[in-house]
């Protein structure tokens, strides 16, 4: 099977609605098929990555710790949008710290949240073979 | 050109899963390939065989069966999503205890990875969602 690009678009809240949580759910399942994958974030889905997330007053389930293990399954490429951030007052400090580590350059844990601009969004999506939307 | 349709919507509330519809009808009509219909979220409400609109109102589950059947479609129902919402063939129901079934005719029930290995293996993936 040919390897492709593809892109998780992340665009809602993690709680209030399922699309966060289910979007997580194909990006693990995905990644046993070992295709080239970047996951970007914008909207109100800049707050799937906030830390110190408690749903104990909403009895949902906290499915935040789940994003730091996205490394593990390979997913490293993690893509930010600036301007969502700064509409809803959060910096990268506000993000749980993901990381990943680099087989190559003996296991070094690198950083894999990028911060980006619209610009750079568009070229994220033309330069992407599909586009999941959620 | 060959597709792959993912439906994020259930019928009724939304316009995604009617859209959906139209779409896949119309580029089977021109001569496409459909590579395969991936129900997800509550898509998967799509597939229940217990609907029952007025009678005049379209029917958005049995459009979907029929249209399979014309076409023969490969129509899947995700099989996380499905079980969070209540939708079960009779092997799925048997599987988790419970005590009936409703996947309507020409869905199948399967796994995430079905969406992507269309993703993967289609010229396009177009989403219906809301």
């Amino acid at each position: 099977m040919s390897i492709k690009k593809l892109l998780y678009v992340n665009r809602k809240a993690p709680y209030g609605t399922v699309y966060a949580l289910e979007s997580l759910e194909v990006v693990l399942i995905g990644a046993a098929f070992e295709q080239d994958v970047t996951l970007l974030f914008m909207d109100d889905g800049v707050f799937q990555l906030a830390k110190g997330q408690n749903t104990t007053a909403i009895d949902n389930k906290n499915f935040s710790p789940t994003y730091m293990a996205l490394g593990d399954y390979e997913v490293n490429k993690i893509y930010v949008d600036q301007q969502s951030l700064d509409e809803r007052g959060l910096s990268l400090d506000d993000l749980q710290h993901l990381v990943w580590e680099d087989e190559d350059e003996d296991y070094a844990e690198k950083d894999s949240i990028i911060i980006v601009d619209r610009a750079q969004i568009a070229d994220l999506m033309e330069e992407n073979d599909v586009v999941l939307s959620f | 050109m060959k597709f792959t349709i993912q439906v994020s919507e259930g019928p009724y509330t939304h316009q995604a899963s009617d859209t959906a519809y139209q779409f896949t009808k119309a580029a089977l009509e021109k001569g496409h390939e459909i590579f395969r219909v991936f129900f997800y979220h509550d898509g998967v409400n799509n597939a229940t065989r217990l609907t029952t609109p007025p009678q005049d109102d379209r029917n958005v589950i049995k459009r979907w069966s029929e249209l399979a059947a014309k076409y023969n479609l490969d129509m899947v129902v995700c099989v996380a999503a499905a079980q969070r919402r209540g939708i079960a063939d009779a092997d799925e129901s048997r599987r988790n205890g419970k005590d009936a079934d409703n996947l309507a005719p020409g869905f199948r029930i399967s796994g995430l990875g079905q969406l992507i290995e269309g993703a993967i293996q289609s010229d396009r993936l177009v989403v219906f969602g809301d």
